[in-house]
């Protein structure tokens, strides 16, 4: 396993470097005309000054030197300047950053929160109504289209019974708390400023409960089916052989086993948390990057598009490593060696 | 004359078949087993010798059908409320399993799992306190370094030793009845010998009850009291060890000791032809007849009573007499 | 010869055609309703200009009238019939979903098989590329195609297959890798065949039950995504009824909830039926394996 983990380790620098070349022809094939973005148009007509951009983009050089440079920026975190921001994709991104992981953060503590107790309360009560019930809830988040489920609970929720407050982050003329994490229930709780941390946690609630019911489906499932098959294992009946009730064999023997499958699956549902990110943003006005990269996708913004993709393939790629490393440190069997 | 520790009747147990109809997989056993004892129980799979004793510490999955009677200490263990056979188990009767390694979790330490048995039934007793005791159990089944062994986890022990943890923990509320299903049979041999030794000695010095299942009678040759032989679900002989070895009555038996190698026997191993019944192929009469040298008409026919021949009890229409005893012959 | 392998190859067909009778048969009754659900939408997708419904693209009533007897799920914003459009929908998502699950299992098992079956630089080659592909986050490589393209349908429907196809290159490999080695292929090879014509006559047709199940499960992913594009703005475009483009006119007016909920609700039975359906051929295979 640690081996196994090492060779990850190694494999990384090089599907980092295959995703920046991906994204470096992506971004070459565009049919649009780069320079139409850089240049106004009443100077187009103006050679010197088209010449003086492209020497300054490097657009006069061909394509392997652009390539080169392109990587050479990449390893000094520039990627590239936004053609609807005019700034540099970097400080955009870095901008908008705290405010995607606070929602992904959040929606994977209630998917798994969610997901844990609907599991084990299912295979508690397998058979029953609540294990139906449990087992459709969680169908229909893993199938449901998050742009869709976002809307109808934001007009359910928020429009008919004003549950929670609208979209955004904050209400509007709210300041936000003085930044040390960029996550602002965290920064409120560190102002001191209790009412500032209820309104930020009642912005969030609905879209990381949107976006986490996706998650929970998964979830619930993996851990049914997982404690339901540790219950019929010989650990548990010598467990019951001892004297312990079921409730004990399900949560000290059956869980702890079925926790080493939910590490990988992860994951992998981060993936799913990431896709439904750019859309949940998209619906609750959420300023992180996937509504920045719906923004950029919609204008043909492509160095934003560009730094969004690969900010989000190094996310990835370090969250797959992260399972595998944290699989590797909860199954005692795979620890010794 | 005291009561039994353990005294089973006319317990039966069925199961639904796929096609939805009832098999009775235990067809009337009749078992006893005096305070400090040793019962061995033999026989093949299937015939269910595993599921009587699990049938009465209610550990056989949800559908299973139990009638008759099962009594612990005098009090009725068949039809128990969970909560009672709760404390029952693993306090009053230890239960020691085949395969130690699936039988142990995988992810707990064996210390917190011996631990866990000990506080399953005194809450009283801190975490740190079971886990000393655990060590002292250690210390009692010959694990050597136990303070550093109960901090390992089931993979880290080698099968013996995971086995003399599974005893430690069998013992750990010093318990009157141990059920020892299999202990031996995942072993190698040269450790199986040692692990019935251990078996025996501890038994002997704590006097505690001990219910040996097995395939094998060479393995409670040496160490039970008293055997029963089980074939299709029913003991098809009953006696004291000696007789049963020595006066075989039931011709299965006599295949089982056929099928024991000895240190004088100098003839080819016999071995017993064809394999047991599944519950649900059970033959008509007596269920050994298809295997059985001596089956005649009635063996097809009838199921034989169980009865009274010589110095053990059997259930066959044509039990061997002295003459044609199979070891010493 | 010739007779022989035609007897042999008609007595293959029965025998299949009576086990898909069979597999039919042995499906849990949720792959029965999943299977319903999607049979009426291709039958909607291919008999809805004959369906007595308002035109899709027509101004039928006033704007944003609520559900009523009149307009089963009301109107949009510009007084067109919801309930129609929603019908309507399918004939863009349906189609696009079996176009891409066709490449992509096309694609993909292809080079799955010539990575599994040749090995060597074929092997590295491809799976590095199948490594790299599979470390973007599926919808921001399916956005920066599909910007990279111009947005559209057709454009949004190719980066989908290139976020697609590496899943069942994964799996054909795998299988091809476990076949290879059975006897008959060892035999066949022994016997003198070509490569190639071992690949497609002994490995191949072995190969296709993990394809089929996934592709069944991808299908209601793929209209998930599709629609997920249209939803940003890089699939369909307006006016056409497409799911996801009529959720995103749905979501400037969400006080209207009634614009959004026929394609929500309509994308949502279909990723419902397919995976009811996946479940239940995966279950019956593995019971007919086992």
């Amino acid at each position: 396993m640690l081996a196994y983990i090492v060779r990850r380790l190694i494999s990384i620098p090089f599907l980092l470097l295959g995703v920046a070349s991906v994204s470096f022809l992506l971004s070459q094939m565009t049919k649009g005309d780069p320079l139409a973005a850089l240049v106004p148009e009443r100077m187009m007509s103006n050679p010197e000054i088209v010449e003086a951009v492209k020497a300054e983009w490097g657009l006069d050089k061909p394509l392997p030197v652009r390539y080169v440079r392109y990587l050479g920026n990449l390893i000094q975190g520039d990627l590239g300047t936004s053609f609807s921001t005019r700034r540099p994709v970097a400080t955009d991104i870095a901008e908008r950053l705290p405010a995607t992981l606070e929602l992904v953060i959040a929606a994977m503590i209630i998917g798994t929160a969610l997901g844990l107790c609907l599991g084990l309360l299912s295979a508690r009560f397998r058979g029953s109504a609540f294990d139906s019930l449990a087992r459709i809830f969680a169908l229909i988040g893993s199938s449901l289209p998050i742009f869709w489920s976002g809307l109808i609970l934001l007009y359910l929720l928020s429009v008919r019974i004003a549950l929670v407050p609208g979209t955004g982050r904050l209400p509007p003329r709210v300041q936000p708390p003085p930044t040390h994490t960029g996550l602002y229930t965290i920064d409120a709780l560190i102002a001191g400023d209790i009412s500032l941390f209820w309104q930020a946690l009642a912005h969030l609630a609905l879209p990381a409960f949107v976006l986490g019911w996706a998650v929970t489906g998964i979830i619930t499932r993996l851990v049914r089916s997982s404690l339901i098959e540790g219950l019929g294992q010989d650990y548990a009946r010598t467990a019951r052989a001892k004297g312990a009730p079921e409730r004990v064999v399900l949560i000290g023997h059956a869980l702890p086993n079925a926790m080493i499958p939910l590490l990988t699956i992860l994951g992998f549902t981060f993936a799913y948390l990431i896709t439904g990110a750019v859309l949940t943003e998209a619906i609750f006005s959420w300023p992180g990057i996937g509504s920045y990269a719906v923004r950029a996708a919609a204008s043909l913004d492509y160095p934003a598009i560009g730094g969004v993709t690969i900010v989000g393939s190094v996310a990835f790629l370090l969250a797959n490593l992260l399972t595998d490393i944290a699989y590797a440190w909860a199954n005692p069997r795979i620890k010794v060696h | 004359m005291s009561e039994p520790l353990l005294d089973i009747r006319d317990l039966r147990i069925s199961f639904r078949g796929p096609d939805g109809t009832w098999s009775e997989a235990l067809r009337g056993v009749d078992l006893s087993l005096e305070r400090g004892g040793v019962l061995g129980v033999v026989g093949e799979s299937g015939s269910g010798k595993s599921i009587a004793m699990m049938a009465f510490l209610q550990l056989l999955p949800r559908g299973a059908r139990i009638s008759g009677s099962a009594r612990f200490n005098g009090e009725e263990l068949i039809g128990m409320a969970p909560s009672r056979i709760r404390q029952i188990r693993g306090k009053n009767i230890g239960c020691i399993f085949q395969d130690p390694l699936s039988a142990f979790n995988p992810v707990l330490t064996i210390g917190s799992q011996i631990a866990e048995a000990i506080r399953l039934h005194d809450r009283s007793v801190s975490r740190r306190e079971a886990l000393k005791e655990a060590e002292r159990l250690f210390e009692m089944v010959s694990i050597p370094q136990p303070a550093r062994r109960v901090r390992q986890y089931p993979h880290e022990f080698s099968g013996g030793m995971r086995q003399r943890a599974m005893i430690a923990m069998a013992l750990a509320n010093r318990p009157e009845l141990i059920i020892a299903d299999e202990p031996t049979t995942a072993l190698d041999v040269t450790v199986q010998a040692q692990i019935l030794d251990l078996l025996a000695d501890l038994r002997k010095e704590l006097g505690i009850g001990l219910v040996m299942i097995t395939h094998d009678l060479g393995v409670v040759a040496g160490i039970a009291d008293e055997i029963a032989v089980m074939y299709g679900g029913k003991v098809v002989e009953r006696g004291p060890t000696d007789p049963v070895f020595y006066d075989t009555a039931h011709p299965y038996t006599a295949g089982l000791i056929g099928a024991v190698p000895t240190l004088e026997g100098t003839g080819a191993l016999r071995q017993i032809p064809g394999t047991p019944p599944s519950i649900f192929t059970r033959p008509q009469g007596c269920s050994f007849n298809p295997r059985c040298e001596r089956a005649e008409a009635v063996c097809l026919r009838e199921d034989p009573p169980f009865a009274v021949h010589g110095r053990t009890s059997c259930a066959c229409h044509f039990p061997l007499g002295p003459s044609l005893r199979v070891v010493g012959s | 010869m010739a007779e022989l392998s035609n007897a042999l190859g008609t007595a293959a067909s029965r025998t299949r055609f009576v086990g898909l009778r069979r597999l039919v048969r042995r499906l849990p009754p949720t792959a029965k309703v999943g299977a319903a659900i999607l049979l009426f939408w291709i039958v909607t997708v291919l008999t809805i200009h004959f369906w007595p419904v308002a035109d899709p693209l027509a101004m039928v009533g006033r704007r944003l009238q609520p559900p009523s007897g009149d307009h089963w799920l009301g109107t949009d914003a510009l007084g067109r019939d919801v309930f129609s459009r929603t019908l309507h929908g399918s004939v863009w998502s349906i189609p696009i979903a079996i176009v891409v699950v066709a490449f992509a299992v096309a694609i993909g098992s292809a080079l799955g098989a010539v990575a599994g079956f040749f090995g060597g630089w074929w092997d590295a080659v491809i799976m590095r590329l199948v490594d790299v592909t599979v470390s973007f986050p599926p919808i921001l490589l399916a956005m920066a195609v599909a910007a990279m393209l111009g947005p559209g349908l057709a454009n949004a429907s190719i980066a989908m297959v290139i976020v697609w196809w590496p899943i069942y290159a994964r799996l054909m490999r795998a299988q091809v890798l476990e076949v290879r080695e059975r006897e008959h292929v060892e035999a066949a090879v022994a016997g003198g065949a070509g490569r190639v014509r071992v690949l497609v006559v002994h490995v191949l047709p072995l190969c296709w039950t993990p394809t089929l199940i996934n592709a069944t499960m991808d299908f209601g992913q793929v209209v998930l995504l599709a629609a997920s594009l249209s939803f940003i703005g890089l699939g369909a475009t307006p006016p056409s009824p497409e799911w996801g483009s009529m959720i995103s006119e749905g979501a400037t007016r969400f006080y209207n909830w009634w614009i959004a909920f026929g394609p929500g609700m309509a994308i949502l039975s279909v990723v419902l039926a397919t995976s009811f359906l996946g479940d239940g051929l995966r279950d019956a295979f593995d019971r007919r394996a086992g």
